[in-house]
């Protein structure tokens, strides 16, 4: 082609003309995949019921970011998948024996009341999945603690109920636990495979670090929150968790049971709720962390993931405005 | 080995293989010149010359009013047709002088003096401020300036600048690969006026052929250093390129010099080279005419003054839809909206994009705090701060936020998922707030 470009035809925009490729859209789809082993794993243990929970948090989920979205008269934004993910990771947080209304309701609460209120994505204080989570454990603590034995919807006809490993822990000391699984390895290898109750989704520690560690190396998530909550997680249970007294406690059992893992790699480090500089990232997981195993420890429940992070949510603007980047060439603040 | 670098910083497609192996071609020399009477940051110049008057190439033609200014030259001979305002590729319209060429070639006489580096620094200077040099890699800062430092701040090392770290551009590489005895020359007079020992020649390690040329033409300098920089943008921001041969940082708010550095391109040291030597003023300069829009990528030896359309057809027009005319690097440089654009003498290359590469977005979506900007942001920033603020006009917020810091290298937009004009809302921040 010669000089025929007509000047007219110029696209005129400031600069940078070039941009990444990433997107919204491509980070929130990339997340849920990630996601998928351990939801697959849930599948095989919990049977289908696993997936008819999630569905119906994935749906109902979807469905209230588009009424909110078309009462108020925004663009609808589902396709940046963000309500998809929120509604799959509420799914995974679920037990498979929810009543079909605890994934309605708190799929509506997750995406319409602690995201779209707030002023939709980006604006929301707590992570939406684990607030609705929140909110049906509250109102309904007795279905959301009735466990599922794995495995029973494949092999039974009748589903049995149990405790998970934590209950266990907590109501009646680590020998019976040792009991119920046999010996210490058997133990620790069926935390890992994510043969015990609990969450549909949380179960498979395997899975779930296939996926969290497929997130770190495609850069998706930092390892700075994830590790400081383990590591922090696991010193203090060693430290206090044991009925022995002090240094007697089991890390690894924390570790691999309850919703830790899942909470550690995909919930704390939700990019909206979490601090964005990574020294206050640090101080985030931490104080995940300390509070985890108080709650375990000392609280109500037998589980603190879920708390712990929503507590530390509200403490995200606060880090990120004390804390601050350091700027290059700044000059080093003398004390008076 | 980890090779030399800042933090922070962004991995943009380098897209250098298009023109990195073309050698420097002269250009045409245009029927017409539209030479600006203010290429450079400072004052502008005034004309000394008058609509019909001829001029010979290399004829001052502008006069600088201010210490922080340099003169024009006529890059032709021929005559005055015009003076008047023209556009610029920074979009602004700046008073030129229009010269019709003639075809005869008659220069100034320039005689040439072999034994130029016994001369006094003050006469180099002076050779160096006579000639019009200014920063050639874009920023077109009076070079004889950044060589007058005050007596308060005592300057000990010069780097010249080959990281040229924006996509596409080529023309620096072409200089060192083609002109490495040239550069190191400049770089032994720019030591020699500022009267320091230590001189440095970073090249990103993208450019291993210039780096081996540099470094056979510094062999046998003691006091010459030619490193390896990562590839990396922007390795070439001053304050990223002294961090990363010397890691010293310019304090915030300050100037290189604070540090005792003076940093010039490989493009100037040339013209410094040629300035001390020949006397040659800036006529001419190497550009690249790149880009996925343009039929042939070159680098060319250009007249300055010479328009972008004149260049593009010389380097076999158009290819494909071709929407957007990039005057500089696609990280800092202007769109065009006129092919009359002139070269200046900041210009280093011309970039042509397609509409698959041309990202225009008009809608972008809401922050969603994942911390990119703030891990790309060369300075340390926090992007995700000074976007929100800006966008909701608190602008005054924006300075506890080291507003003023930002050099408005794109990084940050650039790695923003949500496509939001970062850099953009920065700047109206800074129009709209006192430092």
């Amino acid at each position: 082609m010669a000089m025929t470009k007509r000047e007219q035809d110029l696209l005129i925009s400031v600069s940078p003309h070039i941009r990444t490729d990433e997107t919204i859209g491509r980070i929130m789809w990339t997340v849920s995949l990630s996601l998928l082993p351990a939801f697959m794993m849930g599948v095989y243990f919990f049977g289908p019921r696993a997936v008819y929970i999630t569905a119906l948090c994935i749906a109902a989920s979807m469905f209230s970011e588009w009424m909110v979205q078309k009462m108020t008269n925004k663009d609808i934004a589902l396709r940046d998948g963000s309500a998809f993910l929120t509604g799959l990771l509420l799914g995974m947080n679920m037990p498979a024996t929810a009543p079909f209304y605890i994934p309605l309701v708190s799929s509506f609460m997750a995406v319409a009341i602690t995201k779209q209120l707030f002023g939709g994505l980006g604006f929301n204080i707590f992570n939406p999945a684990l607030l609705g989570r929140a909110f049906a454990l509250i109102t309904w603590p007795r279905a959301m603690t009735t466990w599922m034995e794995p495995s029973a919807a494949l092999t039974g006809i009748d589903v049995k109920t149990t405790a998970t490993p934590l209950g266990v822990l907590k109501e009646e000391g680590m020998e019976k636990l040792l009991a119920e699984f046999g010996d210490k390895m058997n133990l620790y290898s069926e935390l890992l495979i994510g043969h015990r109750a609990g969450s549909l989704g949380e179960t498979s520690v395997i899975a779930l670090l296939i996926g969290g560690l497929f997130l770190i190396y495609k850069r998706y998530i930092s390892w700075h929150i994830p590790l400081s909550y383990l590591v922090t997680v696991g010193v203090l249970a060693w430290i206090f968790g044991g009925k022995e007294g002090l240094f007697t406690g089991d890390p690894i059992v924390h570790l691999l049971s309850g919703g830790l893992i899942l909470g550690a790699f995909f919930m704390a480090t939700d990019y909206v709720t979490c601090p964005s500089i990574r020294k206050g990232q640090i101080v985030f997981g931490i104080g995940c962390g300390f509070l985890t195993i108080l709650i375990r420890l000392k609280a109500g429940y037998p589980e603190g993931v879920m708390f712990a992070v929503l507590l530390m949510n509200c403490f995200s603007p606060l880090i990120d405005r004390s804390m601050k980047s350091k700027v290059f060439g700044a000059k080093k603040e003398v004390k008076a | 080995m980890s090779l030399l670098t800042f933090q922070g910083g962004i991995h943009p497609p380098e897209s250098k293989e298009l023109a990195e192996n073309a050698s420097i071609r002269e250009a045409k020399i245009p029927p017409r010149v539209i030479i600006q009477l203010s290429q450079h940051i400072g004052a502008p110049c005034k004309s000394l010359v008058e609509i019909g008057q001829d001029v010979k190439i290399g004829e001052q033609i502008g006069n600088p009013e201010g210490f922080v200014s340099a003169p024009v030259h006529s890059s032709v001979s021929g005559k005055v047709s015009a003076i008047g305002t023209f556009p610029a590729p920074n979009g602004k319209m700046i008073p030129s002088v229009v010269i019709e060429n003639n075809g005869a070639d008659e220069e100034v006489s320039l005689e040439e003096d072999a034994d130029y580096f016994s001369k006094s620094p003050e006469e180099l200077k002076e050779r160096i401020k006579k000639a019009g040099i200014v920063g050639m890699g874009g920023a077109a800062f009076p070079t004889h300036v950044k060589l007058s430092p005050p007596k308060e701040k005592p300057v000990d090392a010069v780097i010249i600048n080959g990281a040229e770290c924006e996509p596409y551009l080529t023309s620096d590489h072409r200089v060192m690969v083609e002109h490495p005895e040239e550069v190191i020359a400049g770089l032994k007079i720019l030591m020699k006026v500022l009267g320091v020992n230590k001189g440095y020649v970073g090249v990103e390690s993208n450019k291993p052929n210039a780096i081996e040329k540099m470094e056979r033409a510094a062999s046998g300098e003691n006091n010459i250093q030619v490193l390896t920089l990562q590839v990396k943008y922007p390795q070439g921001a001053e304050k990223m390129l002294i961090k990363a041969i010397m890691d010293r940082e310019v304090p915030a708010g300050g100037l290189p010099m604070d540090i005792g550095v003076v940093v010039q391109n490989v493009g100037t040291a040339y013209a410094i080279y040629e300035a001390c030597r020949f006397k040659k003023p800036v006529i001419d300069r190497v550009v690249s005419i790149t880009g996925r829009g343009i039929t042939t990528p070159s680098n060319l030896r250009v007249r300055i003054g010479t328009s972008l359309g004149l260049l593009i057809e010389e380097c076999g027009g158009f290819k494909g839809d071709a929407v957007k005319i990039i005057s500089g690097g696609p990280m800092m440089g202007f769109a065009v909206y006129s092919l009359d654009v002139p070269v200046t003498k900041g210009t280093s290359g011309i970039v042509v994009m397609n509409g698959d590469e041309a990202v225009h977005t008009e809608k972008f979506g809401p922050c969603i705090r994942c911390g990119r900007c703030i891990d790309a942001c060369p300075m340390g920033l926090m992007p995700t701060m000074l976007s929100l603020y800006s966008e909701r006009e608190i602008f005054e917020d924006c300075k506890e936020y080291n507003l003023f810091d930002c050099f408005e290298c794109g990084s940050c937009t650039y790695v923003c998922p949500a496509k939001r004009p970062i850099v953009q809302q920065i700047r109206l921040a800074k129009s709209q707030v006192k430092p």
